[in-house]
This record gives structure tokens, sequence and C-alpha cells, in this order.
């Protein structure tokens, strides 16, 4: 009796193996649904960084005084052929948008990406070496983090921003890379302490007995077994990250006004406030909120996908 | 206990000595700095004569030595714009940012207290929702953006705060004209409101959230079963044996708040007007005033290691089991 419903448990339980990581992952997703909300939202942005040159109705940098300051199609004396109205200059606000998730997207995942590559390196190197390189590594996220954020950002780009003049377009790359270095100290720290746990465990010292160089076994042993944890973090990292270049580029520190951005749309809307013009302030922080609302509920769901007590 | 404070400041140092580096050395990213100081039509002799002046010709590590020296003095050279040393620019607008800054910890960490208590006690109900929803929202809305929204709405719309400037509440405080404080204080409050919410909300949030999954992790804990199962009451149990203990990784936070309300400080005065700091920086970098971007920099970078150092000394304090080693 035990053995035959042993027999029947069995091909079940190969089924559930089989099952990839993707389609586990795909089936969590959709139990949770709030993060459905998210990667619809994401997919949209996507597609808009993307297809921006094909979706958008105007040019958006083209300015067109005889249409200036025109509200969004919804409100009162709106244009429907500018669904989302035009700013001070005649651009058309939706094309802008449209173009802004460009930046927005570019910066958040790249500079994520720089950070994540040299957090985790050194954060790794740390770890399984210890002593005096271990020491080292750490002092200088010591100092990093001391150095509040912005701060290091704002007078790294106010150097490189007096230096290029206002008519350089390759601001962009100063950006990323800056937001990237002040960065990998999260990454460093969570690395390394995950190195230091992973190190002393069995599989670890196996592959040391079976003379694995150094380099394989952080790649092959410790880096997979620490990469949950790192993703959640890196996704967490691209909301905050979109939300300090969107500071940027309100303070007029970011790309150049002809690189439309979310965060340099808002940077004149402040004055226009006052007049009672709201759509040129409110409309490109939707996006942003809507942006990283869907990366922030995306996260947490992964935070909790990636975590073994919550994982049934 | 001694021991580790006078580690913990050495330490400081150390990092001080980095901050100053890093403020030094980003003045080289774009080669000569010489070409900040001069406009861009200047001749060649013009600019050897500016960076003869500024010293800008001798070998990098005394240029570095001669900074590191009067800075510690505070002397980062003459602001361009104000014809008065950049310290003395940044000391004066120095209380206005310090103030909006204990104003948003006051709101981030005052209130995320109860919420985030509250919400892990009664879990799952709608205050929890609530405050979760509320919570992942405010982790979502750019500072400066939201301040823009309540410069709409409560300014402009219903007309209920000022929407920029500051009535100055810590220079007479300091000054020790209490009369004046008590004078000017509900009309420096109605200024305070919308940029401090403004500044305090992202920590608030993120503070809510982490006091509430500390919260839920201690009243899991075996001996929290114990106390009640001994016939505790609720509130003793929740107040007493589990709040004191969800405290521990809070505190740790606050350090790190601190850099972040900073930082948000920044960009949050440049939305109100707000004559701290943060203003002066941008100000400073459109008019390509480096002594006074340097310096700025580095009294906010020399607030926010004392500040932190102020937070482990008290954390220290606290928990006795934590001995760096």
């Amino acid at each position: 009796m035990n053995q035959v419903s042993n027999l029947q448990v069995v091909p079940f339980d190969a089924q559930r193996k089989r099952m990839s990581g993707f389609t586990r992952m795909w089936r969590s997703l959709w139990r949770a649904k709030t993060p459905i909300f998210g990667l619809v939202v994401l997919l949209i942005v996507f597609t808009c960084a993307v297809g921006a040159k094909w979706l958008v109705p105007y040019d958006p940098n083209m300015i067109n005084l005889k249409v200036r300051l025109l509200p969004p199609a919804f409100a009162d004396g709106g244009n429907p052929a500018y669904p989302l109205g035009t700013d001070d200059l005649g651009r058309d606000v939706l094309s802008r948008l449209i173009y802004g998730a460009q930046v927005s997207l570019l910066v958040g995942v790249v500079a994520v990406g720089i950070a994540g590559f040299i957090g985790i390196t050194l954060g790794m190197i740390a770890g399984f070496s210890g002593g005096i390189v271990d020491d080292i590594i750490m002092r200088l996220a010591d100092i990093q983090l001391a150095f509040p954020f912005i701060l290091l950002t704002i007078s790294v780009l106010a150097v490189l921003t007096a230096n290029s003049g206002s008519n350089s377009s390759n601001r962009l790359v100063p950006l990323i890379l800056t937001l990237g270095v002040a960065q990998w100290v999260t990454y460093a720290r969570m690395a390394r302490g995950m190195t230091l746990s992973l190190r002393e465990k069995e599989f670890v010292e196996a592959a040391r007995a079976l003379g694995d160089s150094k380099a394989s076994i952080i790649f092959r042993n410790i880096f997979p077994n620490a990469l949950g944890p790192l993703i959640v973090l890196a996704s967490f990292n691209v909301a905050s990250t979109i939300l300090a270049e969107a500071s940027l580029s309100f303070l007029g520190l970011g790309v150049p006004q002809t690189v439309p951005t979310w965060g340099g749309m808002l940077a004149g809307s402040r004055v226009m406030l006052l007049t009672g013009i709201w759509w040129l302030a409110v409309i490109p922080g939707l996006a942003i909120v809507l942006t990283v609302l869907a990366i922030n509920v995306l996260g947490d769901w992964l935070r909790d996908y990636y975590d073994p007590r919550l994982r049934s | 206990m001694g021991k580790t404070i006078l580690r913990r400041l050495a330490q400081s140092v150390l990092v001080l000595v980095g901050v100053s580096v890093l403020a030094f050395s980003t003045l080289f990213l774009s080669g000569d700095p010489t070409y900040l100081y001069v406009n861009e039509h200047a001749s060649n002799e013009e600019i050897a004569k500016t960076r003869h002046a500024l010293g800008f010709d001798r070998p990098v590590y005394i240029q570095y030595m001669d900074f590191f020296f009067k800075a510690i003095h505070g002397d980062f050279g003459k602001s361009l714009k104000y014809g008065q040393p950049a310290f003395k620019v940044v000391l004066e607008r120095l209380p206005a940012t310090l103030e909006l800054t204990f104003i948003g910890f006051f709101i981030s960490v005052g209130f995320a207290i109860p919420f985030g208590v509250i919400a892990a006690v009664k879990r799952t109900s709608l205050f929890d929702g609530g405050t979760m929803l509320f919570a992942m929202l405010g982790q979502s809305i750019p500072e400066f953006w939201l301040g823009l929204m309540l410069i709409l709405i409560v300014g402009v719309q219903w007309k209920l705060l000022p929407i920029s400037g500051r009535i100055p509440i810590f220079e007479p405080l300091f000054q020790g004209n209490f009369a004046l404080v008590g004078k000017s204080l509900p009309d420096a409050f109605r200024h305070l409101i919308m940029p401090g919410i403004a500044t305090g909300v992202w920590a608030l949030s993120r503070n809510s959230r982490l006091i509430r999954s500390s919260m839920l992790e201690v009243l899991g804990m075996d001996y929290v079963t114990t106390a009640r199962a001994k016939g505790v009451k609720e509130t003793l149990v929740i107040m007493k044996h589990a709040f004191k203990n969800a405290l521990i990784p809070v505190v740790t936070m606050i350090g790190l708040n601190l850099g972040f309300l900073l930082s948000g400080d920044v960009v949050i005065e440049n939305v109100f007007a707000w004559p701290g700091v943060g203003r002066l920086v941008v100000f400073a970098i459109q008019e390509k005033d480096f002594n006074v971007v340097q310096a700025s920099v580095i009294t906010l970078a020399v607030i926010f290691v004392l500040l932190n150092l102020l937070v482990d000394i008290i954390y220290t304090w606290l928990d006795p089991r934590i001995r760096y080693s």
C-alpha cells in the first residue's frame, strides 16, 4: 500500500523539479498580483524608451511659440492635437515625456550596473581575502559612506559641467559614471557579508579541497549563492537612482535641456506653478512616481521571492 | 567603552582626511582646474597668470597639503561672488540647513515609531495596509516633486502656507535672544511645515517599514510568547519586551538617515527658496564659485561625520554587547 502511494508521488515531484526557474518565478509573480501592475507599467515605460522615435507625435525639441503653454486636452482650453499640453516654448509635453523615459531607464540601469559591478567585485575580494585587503577596501567604503552621496555627485558634476559648457550632450556619460561610482558601497558591504558567511560553508570547503582556484571558488560557488539578495538590492537601487537623476536634472546638474528628461522638465515648472500652470509640474512628476513605484513593487516581490523563510 | 569611542574617533579623523582628498581631487577631474576660475575668453597669458596666482602650477601633493592645512583652519579661499571668505558665507547659511534637517529628522523618526509599531501590532488590519501603502508611495515620490505639489495645492490653491522663504529660529536662539524666538516662532513654523514634510517623507516611509518589520520579528520570538504565557499585560509586552529590542536596528538606521536628510535638503531648499547651504551650492555652481562649492561640501560632510560619530557613541552606550574588535 505504502509503496503504491509513493509511486504516485514520485512523478509529481519530478515534474515540480523540472519546472524551470523562470516558470516558478512567473507563477509566484502571478500569485502575488500587485507586482503585475509593476511589470505592466515598466513594460510601458520600456516601450516608450525603445520606441520613442516612432511613438512621439512631434519632435520633442520643436519650438512653436504659437502654441505655447497649452493645457492638456482634457482640461479647459486644451487642444486635442497636444494631448498633454505644451510647455513655455510650445514643445509637446507628451513627446518630451516619451523621450524622457530613455534617460531615466538608461541612467537607472547602467549606473546600478556599474555600482553593482564595482561593489560586488570589491566586496567579494574583501570578504574572501580578509586581512589587510579587507581593511583597505572597507575603510574606503567608510569614507565614501561618510560623504553624503548627492554632495559627491554634485561636486563632481559641478566641475564636469563647468568645463564641458552648455553645448555638449555628453554630460550623460559623467552623470551615469558618477551615480554609478558613488553607490558601490552598499553592494560591497552586502557582498562582503555574504562572502564571509558562505566562505565557511561545506561546499566551499569541498571546492577548496579539490584544489579549485580562488577565482573559481568566488565565481562558481560564492557568487551564484549571493546573487538573489544582490538582485533585490539592485532593483531598489534602480528606483532610487532614477529619483537621484531626477533631482540632479531638476537642479540643472544633469543632462542639458535639449535632452528631454523628466527631472529636467520639472526644472522650470516651479515658477509656472505660481501662475496656475500646473500640468508642467504634475505630469512629468507622475511619470517618475509611477515608474519608481512599479520598480519598488517588483523589488518587494523579488525580496519575498528570494527569502527562503517566506517561500513555501 | 572609552577605548571603543577613541577608536571610533580615530576612524572619524581618517574618514575626514579621505573626505578632504575626495573634495580636493574633484577639482582635477576635468584636467587643469585653472579653467574653472577663468572665463571662456581669457588669453593664454591670463590663464597662466591665474594658474600661478592660485598655485595650480605647484606639484599636486603640495597643493593638497596646502589645501588640507588651510581647510582645517576653515580657510577655503575667498568667494568670487560674495567677496568674503567662502567658509564664512557657508556658516551664515548653515543654521537654515540644520533647522530643516532637524525638522525632517523629527518627522521621519517621530511619526515612524508610532506608525510602524501600531502597524506591526495590528498586522493585516486596515491601519497596517494603509500605512504600508503610504510608505510604498512615500518611497516612490521624488521629494522635490512632493514639494512642488505641496506648493501647488496647499500654497497656491488653498493659500494656507507660505511657499518660500524662512524666518530664522536657530540664529536668535544661539544668540540668546529668546524674546525674538518666541515672537517669531509661529510664523517661522508656518514656513517650516511644507519644506519639512518634503524633506522628511522619504525617510519616514523607510523608517515606518523598517520599524514594522523589526517589531514583527521581535514579536515572533520565544521570549515574547513566554511573557504572554506568563500573563503579562499585552501593552507591557509590546512596550517593554518587544519595542525596546525592536529599536536596536532602528538606531543604526538613524545615522544613515541624517545623510539622506542632508542630501534631500540640498534639493528641497531649491524648491522652497530656503536660504541654506543647499541653495548656496547650486548658486555657487552656476556662478562657478568653486571655493564656496568646496567649503559647502566639506562643511556638510564634517557635520555628517560628527553626527554619525554621536549616533555611534549613543549606540555603544545603549547596547553594551557592541565592541568593535
